[in-house]
């Protein structure tokens, strides 16, 4: 047990957990941060994806002791804030092409969806139907089509 | 004039039915209107049970028969009820489960419709298990919203004429002159008042019954018009709260270890006080299906699960393995009609593995039980059988049971059952403190509802170009109904010996398996054996396997008469609305159309649910597509084009309806390509998302049109599971076209080398902790 400190959505934050927790259950169970779901706790579906330090990254496959004090995690719930508007672009498309179906899978979806847009942007190019076959993200209801369509327009606004 | 005066509410028309309701005596304008049994859209079946119930146990030994029957005969029983709010909302208490299939949308729409208010102040939130609806809430069959249809639109429009009544009385003017647009009343002279303005002066302080005319389809401004889901914006912000995202006061985090084989039981466990005194955890105790650990955070509970030392005794399928099970259902097929002389006959047995119907969210809910009441949080399509199982089980009376109804994160199915809420209320009430409890991913598919494995043996005969008979022998594990209509009397005859297979399964497979060609004499039937596995009804239920088996025979036997699939179809189909469907697939996905050799396309037609749908879709199974290398994932053939047309009668809200299509037609590639349990030893191999292969983005067809037909009817029928027997029915027929094979075992890949390493069988896969060498 011990003191853990990073930035969460823009702010500070301090708590007392083990070392060897994964960040997800930091997240959910001890600061009530619940937009990151669980889907499976092994890396695999991806429900909880997030961002450290603006890229994609899963918390439920991360130990408190791998996280610096200085290290900037950003849920969904702090997606917006970071292009300082009501709604991320990848927020917007994802209600015009009324993505969602039961949603759980989707606050995971839009973080891993923004990290890919901005990887491809990053390499000078636009994102490829090759880029949004490589998304692991499991969508159980299977919005996958409305995931592809959403990114794609997210894209040409980021 | 005082509100409870019976006003000139509505103007009269000869010409329209008039339908019953009620104005409920409450603080604020409240309409209501009687969910019946005929509503539930399931005659039959409700006939079927009620038929049977001569051969229930004895009275005594069900113990909420009389609560029960004086629910039931309450004057308010069965009634659901639109409430107008002081800030110009309507709110109404859904007695269905929201599992994203889009229905508090659609029940959205139907209130704006009839009250002329916009769906952004129309509330729908989830009612809790209310007993004395009895059989009507059930969220099942795909028959929310041909159940709910008439009586919601009938208590908006009670309300709204309530309103108007209201509005009437304040401004001195007879109710005609009156209009409604927006959520405000309008008068000729100009003055307006807003709805939040009449909740209060249109109460009623004593209850009674009003009849109301409904709006004709002609004048529908809401129904009928492609809507958002109405929690859109609360999903995308991460804010939608799913059972485990509620913080119930003490609710610590809980988690099971679990057999390793299923139904396995607990002998010793060998270092409960050790595993007690580990850090963060505050409560170990041996519950009926395993070991329960509750602790601060989850990472601390399955780091206590694992730590457990448990000697387990045998389950109900130890000796079981997939060629086991097969071995059973060839024993267990009912004998084929005797055959037609002077005719050929095509004849074939298919096979359909296990399947998963694990959602996102694995099963969970919060307990809390005390020592005289007990309260639930969990996504239950059937909470009134979840109430009074509880209230069994914990040793408490029903009405001291409350069972809050959660938004659920999937269901596929999965959430008829309540295994999660029950085994909740066993451990808070173990322990003496609430409980959130969550399965764990790998435990989901392992010791987790499944869609039995089953074989359909199917032989046409056929005489020329006519055929001239159709026969089905569906051979299955016993498929789980023993949450009977969503209340305990009739799940209890599910319970009794040959109640599940001979009563609810039959009744289901009967009501709604057809064949929908002319084919001369027809004959479907099923055979269930073999109780021990964990099963219950996936998305679509039998459609999927009984109508991919028959789609692949009329494919052989279009073949065998040199016809073309698409025209053989055309002309064995049974009417025009059918046929319209057919014929709008093949237009718009340019049927018959030259393709690549290795590619292909298929059609595939089906009936449900008052509906009628077709899918083409075009396969590419060349050697560089299925050999692409995945990490962890199956690549395979790749759907690359899907067309679906649907109609379902009268389609509520196109854009949910094309929704519900995208979702079955996902399914229905995973069923036909990659997605299965493997069984061995008595439990599936299958632990995570990277071993049971449900559709991932490389297999999703780049190119999907889904086309709403117009409507057909003055009635709304199923969405939600329709789209799965169709789309998995035409992959197969492509698949078998493209690689000029006839495909008898589904998924293709079931019987090729296991795609995964099993995780162990005795403990729970270790949590990673190499994530940030993935971070992009």
């Amino acid at each position: 047990m011990s003191t853990h400190t990073f930035v969460l959505n823009g702010e500070p934050v301090a708590f007392d957990a083990p070392d060897d927790l994964r960040l997800l259950w930091a997240l959910r169970d001890i600061l009530g941060v619940t937009g990151p779901k669980y889907g499976c706790g092994l890396d695999v579906c991806k429900a909880c994806t997030s961002h450290i330090n603006g890229k994609a990254f899963n918390p439920c496959s991360v130990p408190l002791s791998a996280i610096a004090p200085t290290d900037e995690i950003t849920t969904i719930e702090g997606l917006a804030a970071t292009v300082g508007a009501a709604l991320h672009p990848m927020q917007q498309a994802w209600l015009d092409h009324d993505v969602a179906q039961c949603g759980y899978c989707q606050p995971g979806q839009i973080m891993a969806a923004v990290a890919k847009v901005r990887q491809a942007h990053a390499e000078g190019r636009q994102i490829t139907d090759a880029d949004l076959d490589e998304i692991r993200n499991i969508c159980r209801c299977g919005t996958y089509v409305r995931i592809r369509t959403a990114v794609k327009d997210a894209a040409a606004k980021m | 004039m005082h509100a409870d005066q019976p006003p000139d509410r509505v103007p009269t028309s000869i010409s329209r039915r008039r339908f019953l309701g009620y104005l409920v005596a409450a603080p604020t304008v409240v309409a209501a209107a009687q969910l019946g049994a005929e509503a539930l859209g399931m005659d039959g079946l409700v006939a079927t049970a009620a038929a049977s119930i001569p051969s229930l146990p004895e009275p005594s030994d069900l113990f909420d028969l009389t609560d029960l029957l004086t629910w039931a005969t309450k004057p308010t029983a069965n009634l659901v009820a639109v409430q107008m709010n002081t800030d110009g909302s309507a709110s109404f208490a859904l007695p269905r489960a929201e599992v994203g299939q889009g229905l508090t949308t659609s029940v959205a729409m139907l209130i704006a419709e009839e009250l002329d208010l916009p769906i952004a102040k129309v509330r729908v939130t989830l009612a809790d298990a209310r007993p004395e609806l009895v059989w009507n809430q059930i969220t099942g069959g795909s028959n929310s919203i041909h159940s709910l249809y008439t009586p919601v639109r009938t208590a908006a429009a009670i309300a709204r004429g309530q309103l108007l009544t209201a509005a009437a009385m304040q401004l001195g003017v007879p109710v005609s002159s009156l209009t409604t647009s927006n959520g405000v009343v309008r008068a000729p002279s100009g003055q307006s008042l807003t709805y939040g303005s009449l909740a209060r002066s249109g109460a009623v302080t004593q209850t009674r019954a009003v009849t109301v005319a409904l709006k004709s389809a002609a004048g529908f401004k809401v129904v009928g018009t492609p809507q958002s889901r109405v929690d859109a914006l609360e999903i995308v912000t991460g804010r939608k709260q799913f059972a485990m995202d509620l913080q119930i006061p003490g609710a610590l985090p809980t988690m099971v270890r679990r057999p390793p084989t299923i139904n396995g039981t607990v002998v010793a466990v060998a270092n409960l006080a050790a595993v007690r005194a580990m850090p963060g955890i505050t409560d170990v105790v041996v519950i009926p299906t395993g070991v329960a650990v509750r602790g601060a955070t989850f990472g601390q509970c399955l780091a206590g699960v694992n730590a457990l030392q448990v000697v387990w005794g045998k389950g109900t399928e130890d000796g079981q393995s997939d060629a086991t099970v097969a071995q059973e259902l060839k024993k267990a097929e009912l004998p084929m009609t005797p055959a037609l002389p002077l005719t050929k006959t095509l004849d074939d047995v298919f096979t359909f593995s296990f399947a998963s119907n694990s959602p996102l969210e694995t099963n969970c809910a919060v307990a809390d039980v005390r020592a005289g009441s007990a309260e639930i949080w969990s996504s239950l399509k059937t909470p009134i059988v979840a109430q009074e199982a509880i209230a069994q089980a914990l040793g408490l009376p029903i009405t001291a049971v409350k069972c809050h109804v959660v938004e659920g994160g999937g269901s596929f199915g999965r959430h008829l059952f309540f295994d999660a809420a029950l085994e909740a209320a066993q451990i808070s009430q173990a322990i003496g403190k609430p409980v959130k409890l969550m399965w764990h991913r790998t435990d989901d598919f392992r010791h987790g509802r499944t869609h039995p494995m089953c074989t359909s043996h199917v032989r046409i005969a056929y005489s020329g170009a006519n055929v001239v008979s159709f026969d089905q022998r569906h051979t299955s594990v016993s498929t789980d109904f023993s949450h009977g209509l969503g209340e305990i009397i009739s799940a209890y005859f599910a319970e009794i010996p040959e109640g599940n297979t001979l009563g609810y399964a039959q009744a289901v497979f009967n009501l709604s398996q057809n064949v929908p060609y002319n084919f001369g004499a027809t004959t479907q039937m099923l055979n269930e054996v073999d109780m021990g596995f964990h099963t219950g009804s996936m998305r679509n239920i039998y459609s999927p396997n009984v109508r991919c088996a028959m789609e692949l025979m009329v494919d052989r036997v279009a073949k065998a008469m040199a016809k073309d699939p698409y025209d053989f179809r055309h002309a064995f189909l049974k009417d025009d609305r059918s046929r319209a469907v057919l014929d709008k697939v093949a237009q718009v996905g340019q049927w018959g159309r030259p393709m690549t050799a290795g590619t292909a396309q298929g059609i595939a037609f089906h009936k449900e649910y008052k509906g009628v749908c077709a899918a083409l879709v075009e396969i590419d199974c060349r050697a560089a597509t299925v050999n692409r290398q995945i990490e962890d994932g199956v690549g395979g053939p790749r759907v690359t084009k899907v067309v679906f047309a649907v109609d379902v009668g009268l389609p509520v809200n196109p854009r949910g309806l094309e929704a519900q299509m995208l979702g079955g037609i996902t399914d229905g590639i995973a069923l036909a390509l990659t997605s299965s349990l493997h069984i061995q030893d008595g439990l599936p191999l299958e632990g995570s998302w990277d071993n049971y292969f449900y559709t991932r983005q490389w297999n999703v067809p780049p190119d999907v049109q889904i086309i709403v037909m117009p409507p057909t009817s003055s009635d709304p029928g199923g969405a939600g599971e329709f789209g799965v027997a169709a789309a998995f029915a035409a992959v197969a027929c492509a698949y078998a076209r493209a690689t000029g094979t006839n495909p008898t075992s589904f998924p293709i890949n079931h019987d090729g080398p296991l795609g995964f390493v099993p995780l162990p069988r005795s403990v729970l896969p270790p949590e990673p902790t190499d994530g940030l060498d993935h971070a992009f």
